[in-house]
């Protein structure tokens, strides 16, 4: 556990040296924003809630939690501080571990500093609050679930592009799996329990239930052991190609 | 106690290339073993397996008595290692870089303030602490490299190619820094420069194509060069062809060069037969041809012809 602190903190703290997490925290804001008061027409709504805000979660995670995660490992492959980090007494897992939750800490961060949004909310009318709790849990354990995939993606590249190009392409996935295009597609025909089944596989449905307010033991086990399952990929791949 | 590092029968593939083939060898406290082979030898390769980064495909690792695939940990916290090109991470500064590795290496409070003061102190790196390591010099880069490899005081130091890229004055203050630390340490350094085997090294190993062709102290390898008691004799005289005749007459002598001529003085290089001494003898003929002698050296042999020799030979066997 020291171990795992011990390199957060610095994957954390590397965040800071460079521009990466001011540009990213600015645009995060930035496009959240756009997405909530454009195409989620907040104002026009004339409701005091973050559904319009929340309801795009999802797509905005598509392309900004693979720019988060894509240097987390390839960097290391790339500049060749594997080697160094490897070396240390420290476990793979310590590793995966400490270097996962530091990019989601820094997630949280800027997910944090959206506050004004729900500051706004709470002056212009009166928001049920425990579902905005919720919904921010509910966006923080997607986020982990996006970061989880993007880190044992990167983990296979020593290039960010394509650690970038192939998160994004299996977030997709997992996004697509529960929404309504792809359900209908299979209503048709598909049995009802294979369409249950590719439902609950995908983000939106747990992610959904999640933002109606009602945290469900099902959907924080459904987040948690896929986050778990792909770092115990990423620790795999790890172990398995070292040398390249 | 046995040897502080040692290494049974380690092998290692990469598809189809073997890089390292069936080697075995053991350093003990306070030798400093050079690492030697040409590019591509699979020296690195060998590195890294000691210190755990790549699993051999079989053989094992013992470091002070511990194997390195049933207490890694253990192994590992035993370990300095400065692997191939000193990689780091460039955006953080010296400080928060070593700051990092003490706290891995457990190191808290009072203690870790006084194991980094002392690094610092060691590979003079004071001057650029708060410089972000991207904008280092590679002088300065390699010693955060050899500071973060030294930091816990490690009983074995594996470096892979300390010195490579410094220029003449680092190179010497490198090498110093080594034989201060040699004696209580186990030491294993790889490097292409053959006179830092002379100048660091207790003892060498070369490996060619992922064996190991040869393992002895560099007086032992010297010897085994052509050149190793050969005599290499300057005369200023008008008889030159006499004076080569009478030389490769004497006994013991195996054949005369005649390497350069001028101004009246010619240079001879006199080799041995077997790698017996010879000098005696040329200096009698000397004497009694009463030729005038500018200089008289016994060689001590080259490592780098050894080098060569062992290294190219190998090959040859081969294919
Ligand atoms: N990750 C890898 N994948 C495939 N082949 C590799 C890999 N690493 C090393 N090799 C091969 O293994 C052999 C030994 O390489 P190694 O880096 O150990 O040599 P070396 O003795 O350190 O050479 P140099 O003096 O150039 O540093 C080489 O043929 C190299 O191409
Ligand atoms: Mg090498």
């Amino acid at each position: 556990m020291g171990h795992t602190w011990t390199i957060l903190k610095r994957e954390l703290a590397s965040y800071f040296t460079t521009p990466i997490a001011y540009v990213f925290i600015v645009i995060y804001l930035f496009l959240s924003g756009i997405f909530a008061f454009y195409l989620g027409n907040f104002f026009g709504r004339g409701q005091a809630d973050l559904n319009s805000f929340f309801t795009f979660h999802p797509w905005l995670y598509l392309f900004i939690i693979p720019a988060l995660s894509m240097r987390l490992w390839a960097e290391e492959r790339r500049s060749g501080t594997i080697e160094l980090l490897l070396t240390l007494p420290i476990t793979m897992w310590q590793a995966v571990a400490g270097k996962f939750l530091a990019a989601w800490a820094f997630m949280a961060i800027a997910l944090a500093l959206t506050f004004p949004m729900w500051w706004t909310v709470n002056y212009l009318g009166e928001p049920d609050n425990g579902v905005i709790v919720a919904s921010y849990i509910g966006s923080l354990l997607m986020g982990g679930a996006f970061l989880a995939i993007g880190a044992c993606i990167s983990s296979l590249t020593r290039n960010q592009v394509i650690a970038f190009i192939v998160t994004a392409a299996a977030c997709l996935l997992f996004v697509l799996s529960g929404h309504p295009l792809v359900l209908d597609f299979f209503k048709g025909w598909a049995p009802a329990f294979l369409l249950q089944a590719i439902s609950s596989f995908g983000f939106l449905s747990h992610f959904d239930s999640i933002t109606k307010g009602i945290i469900d033991l099902r959907d924080l086990v459904y987040f948690a052991s896929f986050i778990a399952f792909w770092l115990f990929a990423n620790v795999v791949v790890i172990e398995m190609k070292k040398a390249d | 106690m046995g040897a502080m590092v040692e290494i049974k029968n380690l092998s290692k593939r990469f598809g189809p290339i073997t890089a390292v083939d069936d080697i075995s060898f053991a350093v003990q406290r306070g030798e400093v073993l050079g690492f030697l082979g040409p590019n591509g030898a699979g020296k690195s390769t060998t590195m890294k397996m000691i210190t755990g980064f790549l699993a051999p495909d079989s053989g094992s690792v013992r470091v002070g008595g511990d194997d390195l695939e049933l207490s890694p940990m253990a192994v590992k916290q035993r370990i300095g290692y400065l692997p191939e090109g000193a990689p780091l991470y460039a955006d953080m500064t010296p400080y928060a870089f070593l700051d990092f590795c003490a706290e891995i290496r457990g190191f808290r409070g009072d203690e870790k303030r006084r194991h980094l003061d002392d690094v610092v102190a060691k590979v003079h790196i004071e001057q650029v602490l708060s410089q972000p390591i991207a904008t280092l010099s590679k002088g300065f880069k390699r010693r955060v490299g050899l500071a973060q490899a030294i930091l816990h005081d490690p009983e074995v130091l594996i470096l892979d190619e300390p010195t490579d890229g410094l220029d003449p004055n680092q190179k010497h203050e490198v090498r110093t820094l080594i034989r201060t630390m040699a004696t209580e340490k186990a030491i294993i350094l790889s490097t292409h420069i053959l006179e830092e085997v002379d100048a660091v090294c207790t003892r060498a190993v070369i490996i060619a194509h992922g064996r190991l062709v040869c393992d002895g102290t560099p007086a032992e390898l010297e010897a085994r060069s052509r050149l190793h008691n050969a005599v290499t004799l300057l005369v200023r005289s008008g008889a030159i062809n006499g004076a080569q005749q009478q030389l490769r007459a004497l006994a013991g002598v195996d054949s005369v060069e005649l390497l350069e001529e001028h101004d009246g003085v010619a240079r001879f290089q006199i080799y041995p037969k077997d790698g017996h001494s010879i000098v005696s003898s040329v200096g009698e003929a000397a004497r009694e041809g009463g030729w005038r002698i500018e200089e008289l050296r016994v060689e001590r042999g080259r490592l780098d012809e050894v080098f060569r020799a062992v290294t190219t030979g190998s090959t040859s066997r081969e294919v």
